[in-house]
């Protein structure tokens, strides 16, 4: 073997071990490098006692209520798991809606998890409207006849 | 007689004749206002078809808009280190001159479009997430990588010796190779606040046409601007470099220079 073929093949045997070595430490630190944890893990004690962490998951539909004082806001965000409460001061970014994405960042306080700080989550979908209500449509058309046909797909 | 040397074997093939700085200056003059003029077209048409063609998106409105160029400067901004990284492997491995210049010459180009990617990605985070920056995989591996491309110009422009530098930046940029695929992967290993890939090689893009061919004549452009300046660049790094060689006397003596 050519010395510079040697050079060649301990540089990428180098870089090879050394990525290895650098992905099973961020495995290993996995906990660690979650932006959010979703409800489900909150209710199994899994996120942080005792110091703000963020929960991610869907804004509930139907859940968003605006409290009395005008400026705080109470929702429910869930993984279809579990479901847990959120109370928030503040103004809530543009893309905040029911049934899509959340991340909210604060505490529990008893059952409810006060939010400091409320980003909205969005996909990685980009349609113009007329796609979106098209879309929408198909999808109701479906749900109608899943429940047209549903009585009788009864035996 | 074949007891050619390496050497001579090298500049003997076809391919590696362009490996000669000497060989490669003219090439590389040549070939830049190509790649210039051929940028300027591209960047025209796909600002043309962002602005006006793409439709608003149904989720966003127009604040998506700056996907076009967020999205090409983030691919740009790793490929960019990819073909760093090549480069100073391939100088390290072969002691090839020209190697070590393309990669010096292709780092200021990596950190720029990095910047952009983070620029913009703070732009589009303020109105649609509600933030400028958070500490999240995504955003902060591409931080990681601005700094990576910033340790290797500081690193090689601490040393004097060219050789010396190119091997130090080289170690530099080849450990650095690994938080590639960590910035591309942080989506789907980790849970991010930045949304996952739309387009991606396992399946259909997630995205209306006309976006897509915006942002890949964006793409398209940045690619031909990054071939036009780093040509123009290395050219500049080569004339530093064999400044004492006989051809650039010779060029000096002709009054090209």
């Amino acid at each position: 073997m050519k010395p510079r073929h040697r050079r060649m093949m301990l540089i990428v045997a180098a870089v090879g071990t050394f990525s290895v070595a650098v992905i099973l430490v961020l495995f290993a630190f996995q906990k660690n490098l979650v932006f959010f944890f979703t409800p489900s893990q909150v209710m199994a004690h899994e996120a942080p006692q005792g110091r703000p962490f963020r929960v991610g998951g869907m804004v509930t539909t139907g859940s968003l209520k605006r409290l009395a004082d005008g400026v705080s806001v109470q929702f429910s965000v869930t993984d279809t798991a579990q479901t847990m409460n959120v109370l928030y001061k503040g103004v809530l970014p543009d893309l905040f809606k029911e049934g899509k994405g959340v991340v909210v960042e604060g505490a529990l306080q008893g059952e409810a998890f006060v939010a400091s700080q409320v980003l909205a989550k969005h996909d990685e979908n980009y349609m113009p409207p007329e796609a979106a209500d098209a879309l929408k449509k198909a999808q109701e058309t479906n749900a109608r006849a899943t429940q047209t046909l549903a009585p009788l797909a009864k035996p | 007689m074949s007891s050619a040397t390496p050497n001579q074997a090298l500049i003997g093939s076809r391919w590696f004749k362009y490996a000669s700085p000497a060989t490669f200056y003219p090439l590389a003059g040549t070939l830049a206002p190509w790649f210039a003029v051929l940028s300027l077209l591209l960047f025209g048409l796909g600002l043309y078809i962002s602005f006006f063609v793409a439709p608003t998106d149904a989720q966003q409105g127009e604040a998506y808009r700056i996907i076009f160029i967020h999205v090409p400067a983030a691919w740009m901004s790793m490929v960019i280190y990819l073909a760093m990284a090549f480069w100073a492997g391939l100088g390290l491995a072969f002691h090839t001159r020209l190697s070590g210049m393309m990669a010096s010459a292709l780092a200021p180009s990596g950190a720029l479009f990095t910047v952009i990617a983070l620029w913009t990605g703070a732009f589009w985070g303020k109105p649609t997430w509600g933030a400028w920056w958070v500490w999240d995989a995504r955003l902060t591996s591409e931080l990681l990588l601005l700094f990576l491309y910033l340790g290797f110009m500081a690193l090689q422009a601490a040393i004097e010796d060219p050789r010396r530098a190119d091997r130090a930046g080289a170690l530099l940029a080849l450990v650095g190779v690994v938080n590639i695929p960590i910035i591309y992967f942080s989506v789907q290993w980790w849970n991010t606040l930045h949304q996952g890939a739309s387009v991606s090689f396992t399946r259909a893009p997630s995205m209306a046409m006309t976006m897509l061919e915006g942002m890949m004549v964006m793409s398209l452009a940045c690619w031909a601007y990054v071939f036009a300046v780093v040509l123009w660049r290395v050219r500049k790094i080569i004339l530093i470099r064999e400044r004492n060689s006989d051809w650039v006397r010779q060029l000096q003596q002709k009054g090209v220079l």
